[in-house]
């Protein structure tokens, strides 16, 4: 009965947060948009006191359901764990190990610690949810969406609406190969041994692990009862019961039930009991209280970039002697350019609040629909959302970002709110400007800018006749990107947007 | 501005609902044959193309026998080119198999010019040509020279326009040229400075005079877009005897007789002045690059409820067809199935009776109502130096139009079909940066546009209206 109620529940949650990170439509976000807003060290790193005092009381009366069923890593694991014993066809899949607790206060010690010194990258590999988003991000929704737009195709065959396509490209290479090693280290650590992960490395279970200990609800074993059969070990996949001394390691135990089924003799049960306080763990400090040096590195650990003079973006045809019909003028694609901050998405605050609070589950990044975000390669903000403008730019009427974040390091901000917030401002690079280097009209920045910030002003001031070009109104500019990303220079335009280390409020 | 979009549209609905009226009402006898006669009930296999019942017209001029469908090499199908993938070329598999056909149903004229297909034309349709008797085609092909950039010596005009003209013999690979064409007069920002610019203070006419009375061009004319002031200084150098023009191409079909867009001049007005000279007339845009057979819903219904077998193009190449004055009808056909639905038509032509072309007039009448940009998918304005596929954004807009989903406000009861259909359709004709808020107004389009549209105005419509649209969040 625990078995199946837990299957069910862990079913629906893990199919939905899976479904938060590959969901076109934003249906899903309206109605469970919460499910990862109650993931734990989200929840931690938001101070949403409520939800932690909420998975803590859950924990206290049922035991670790959360890593059961709440944590998308951990189902992740029960699945592939799953998979595995039917591929082996074992009988005997686990058996009891001794608990490593030392491994796990080391890791929590660390992991502790990497948050006091906001040492991010640390902290976000760790993160049990987050490392689950990686994975969905940056593996499973490229696949979903490739899956989307072969249905498009399909469509578009029948001239139909239904599906349409969308983009698919790699956002960090950096991103992808981390979600990759995590995939085979939890694959590997899953398939052999169940819990494995979840009992030595994760921090957030070793947390719980301890609150288990003390739960009204526990697996216990009837010792008058038992045979020692140790069918209930075997199915262990947290390798927590230990039949030599009738006892159930139960800051390990995540109450998935399978014991409870695989005992013929009704010996072990999941009831109502009063805690014995033998062995406790020492650590409880808190992390939520940490301070934070504040790392704004001006090294932006970008990819290295031809500085050549984009005069060559001239795209006229002037090879040829006279204009043909017909036909298309290549289009180079945009490059990143060199920026000295980086912009981090309205709702963030600042740069400073970004890097408290995120813990890189790429959840903004997955639901931008404007392909403005990806994760940073940068170390002190590795993997956290930063903005670019090749491929879009920031709509105003978009805070999906904000929405989404379920930890506080983008904070829900209204569309109006949004579009009096500075991110950044932009700035004419008159090398590229292809009223220079084409001698052409433009004002195409202009006529884009949803702030009205860029005005046309003569090239040449004594010549109110000559050819005109952007003047920025910096009080005016909230860094959208609209003037950047329709920039006819390429590869590098020639009107970029500088981030703000702090957003302003106009 | 919102207003009137809805007023318009309340107007549409009326003209809709009284026309179907009319259709309902108006008992007209079908005339021409009609493809019912040629299907079976076992199949459409029987609709025969016929080889030899192709109508032709004789030329006033000197006799020549020309079939009244000419063959416009200005949409030759396109291929990905083999030593660049991101370039198209010209398919000459399929150019020589279209030729072919036409050759083997009776087609003896081929339009072509310089600057077509992305300047490949005259070589793709020369070679296609070559591999048959000379004797068996005539050739048109243009002086292209608007295309020589402004403010050159007129020295350096002639030079670049007589070897254009040579060029288009080699490429042709002929000697003689059938038809050849001072190309798209009346166009320029000032059209009679480039009229000189381009033909007469270079002394380029004079020149191609001589080469007719060398034998190397066998008939001269010209072809004409946009300020009627040309036309009528043309023919008046015809009536004063400065120039004889042995035919002139203009466009013509049943919207543009009383309908033409823009400031166009209406047809029946050209095609009356030519007629008055007896000087014949080559037809252009018969099916307006295809917007005449591409009508919204409603006229594709009207008209097939007339002849339910019956192509909608055929209307608009019969009802051309039916005028005597004219020598050919120019139709640029990419595919196969639409050279043999042309075949068809003027195999041989069933002209239009009273009752059709009262018809058709109506039809015009419902036609130029719908706020329809009257691109005919030329690409004079290609390749576009900023990347745009401006036909292609401009007639994803009238396939829109066409099909009912322009909406004008939120509160239309089928805004969320609609704004789904414009923007998925959208990115499906158009790549995201060839679409049209990558218009920088650069203007250098507009002299180009042989219908006068103005481009970038209407880039920027469009792309504030998709702008609105994708404002509305998630498709």
């Amino acid at each position: 009965m625990l078995r199946r109620v837990r299957i069910s529940l862990a079913a629906v949650f893990f199919t939905i947060i899976t479904l938060l990170f590959l969901d076109l439509t934003g249906v899903i976000h309206t109605y469970f948009g919460w499910m990862a807003k109650v993931q734990f060290l989200p929840a931690l790193l938001a101070l949403n006191v409520g939800v932690i005092l909420s998975l803590i009381l859950l924990t206290l009366i049922f035991g670790r359901i959360y890593c059961s069923v709440i944590c998308p890593l951990g189902v992740f694991q029960d699945l592939i764990a799953w998979g595995s014993k039917k591929v082996k066809k074992s009988k005997k899949p686990y058996s009891y190990s001794k608990p490593k607790s030392w491994l796990r206060v080391i890791v929590l010690a660390i992991f502790v610690v990497a948050i006091i010194l906001g040492i991010n990258s640390l902290v976000s590999i760790l993160a049990p949810y987050s490392s689950y988003g990686r994975i969905a991000s940056s593996l499973f929704q490229p696949i979903y969406r490739l899956g989307n737009n072969l249905l498009a195709s399909i469509a578009e065959h029948y001239d139909s609406y239904a599906f349409y396509s969308v983009e698919v490209w790699v956002k960090s290479i950096t991103t992808l190969v981390v979600a990759i090693i995590t995939l085979v280290v939890i694959f590997i650590l899953a398939a052999r041994g169940g819990r494995t992960y979840c009992n030595t490395i994760c921090p957030v279970g070793t947390i719980l692990g301890f609150f288990s200990k003390f739960s009204f609800m526990k697996i216990k074993i009837d010792e008058s009862k038992c045979k020692k059969c140790q069918m209930c070990s075997y199915q262990c996949k947290s390798s927590c019961i230990n039949i030599g001394d009738f006892s159930v390691d139960h800051s390990r135990c995540v109450v998935c039930g399978n014991c409870l089924e695989s005992c013929k003799f009704d010996a072990i049960k999941y009831e109502f009991s009063f805690s014995n306080f033998k062995k406790g763990f020492v650590n409880n400090s808190n992390p939520v209280s940490c301070k934070r040096e504040a790392s704004n590195s001006d090294n932006m650990g970008r990819r290295s970039f031809i500085t050549a003079v984009a005069a060559t973006t001239a795209l006229s045809a002037s090879a040829q002697a006279i204009k043909m019909d017909g036909g298309f003028a290549p289009i180079i694609d945009k490059k990143v350019p060199k920026r000295s901050n980086p912009i981090t998405p309205a709702g963030s605050l600042s740069l400073k609040n970004l890097q408290e609070h995120c813990t890189s589950c790429q959840l903004c990044i997955s639901v931008c629909p404007n392909q403005v975000l990806r994760p940073s390669s940068d170390l002190s903000r590795w993997m956290m959302p930063e903005m670019s403008y090749e491929r879009g730019y920031c709509r105003t009427e978009c805070n999906k970002c904000s929405e989404v974040c379920p930890t506080g390091a983008i904070k829900p901000i209204s569309i109006e709110d949004k579009s009096s917030t500075q991110l950044g401002h932009a700035i004419w690079i008159k090398e590229n400007c292809v009223v220079i280097t084409d001698d052409v009209n433009c004002g195409n920045c202009a006529t884009r800018c949803p702030s009205n910030a860029i005005q046309m002003v003569a090239l040449d001031p004594n010549n109110p006749k000559s050819r005109t070009i952007p003047a920025v109104d910096e009080t005016k500019c909230i860094g959208c990107g609209a003037c950047e990303n329709l920039c006819p220079a390429r590869p590098f335009s020639a009107i970029v947007v500088e981030g703000h280390q702090v957003h302003k409020f106009i | 501005m919102k207003r009137d979009n809805i007023n318009r549209r309340n107007f549409l609905k009326k003209i809709g609902l009284g026309a179907t009226a009319v259709a309902a009402t108006s008992a007209l006898s079908s005339c021409g044959k009609g493809a019912s006669t040629l299907l079976s009930p076992e199949g459409s296999h029987t609709l025969e193309v016929p080889k030899d019942k192709m109508t032709y017209r004789t030329s006033n001029v000197n006799g020549d026998k020309i079939s009244i469908l000419g063959y416009g090499c200005m949409r030759w199908p396109t291929k990905d080119d083999p030593n660049d993938p991101t370039k198209r070329v010209l398919d000459q598999e399929r150019v020589n198999e279209l030729i072919d056909y036409a050759l083997e149903h009776g087609i003896n004229y081929f339009d072509t010019a310089p600057v077509y297909g992305m300047g490949q034309s005259e070589t793709v349709t020369g070679i296609a040509l070559s591999r048959h008797p000379r004797e068996s085609y005539r050739v048109a092909t243009k002086l292209s020279n608007q295309r020589i950039p402004a403010g050159l010596s007129p020295k350096e005009t002639f030079r670049r326009s007589v070897e254009m003209y040579h060029n288009s013999m080699k490429a042709l690979q002929i000697d003689y040229i059938d038809y050849y064409l001072l190309h798209s007069i009346g166009g320029g920002r000032d059209s009679f400075a480039t009229l000189n610019y381009r033909f007469f203070d270079n002394g380029v006419l004079d020149f191609l005079v001589e080469e007719k009375k060398a034998g190397r061009i066998r008939n001269l004319g010209f072809s004409f877009h946009g300020d009627v002031r040309i036309f009528d200084h043309m023919l008046k150098l015809h009536d004063e005897g400065k120039y004889r023009w042995d035919f002139v191409q203009i466009q013509m079909n049943y919207l543009d007789w009383r309908h033409a867009s823009n400031r166009e001049e209406n047809a029946e007005y050209l095609y009356n002045e030519l007629t008055k000279r007896g000087i014949q007339a080559i037809i252009m845009e018969p099916l307006l690059g295809g917007r005449l057979s591409n009508l919204p819903q409603y006229v594709i219904q009207r008209l097939k409820s007339q002849k339910p077998q019956d192509s909608v193009a055929s209307w608009a190449f019969r009802w051309v067809g039916s005028f005597d004055n004219i020598l050919t009808v120019l139709s640029g056909m990419t595919y196969m199935e639409h050279l043999q639905d042309n075949i068809r038509t003027y195999s041989p032509l069933e002209k239009c009776s009273e009752a059709d072309f009262e018809y058709l007039e109506e039809t015009a009448d419902i036609i130029s109502k719908y706020p329809l940009i009257p691109c005919n998918d030329c690409e004079y304005c290609m390749p576009c130096p900023y990347g745009i596929d401006i036909p292609g954004v401009l007639l994803h807009y009238n396939k829109c139009v066409n099909e009912g989903n322009i909406t004008q406000s939120v509160d239309d009861d089928n805004y969320k079909k609609a704004r789904r259909a414009f923007l998925i359709g959208y990115d499906r004709s158009v790549p995201k940066l060839r679409q049209a808020d990558h218009c920088i107004n650069c203007r250098k389009c507009i002299d180009d546009c042989p219908q006068r549209i103005a481009i970038p105005v209407q880039l920027r419509r469009i792309s504030k209206y998709v702008d609105e649209l994708r404002g509305d969040g998630v498709i």
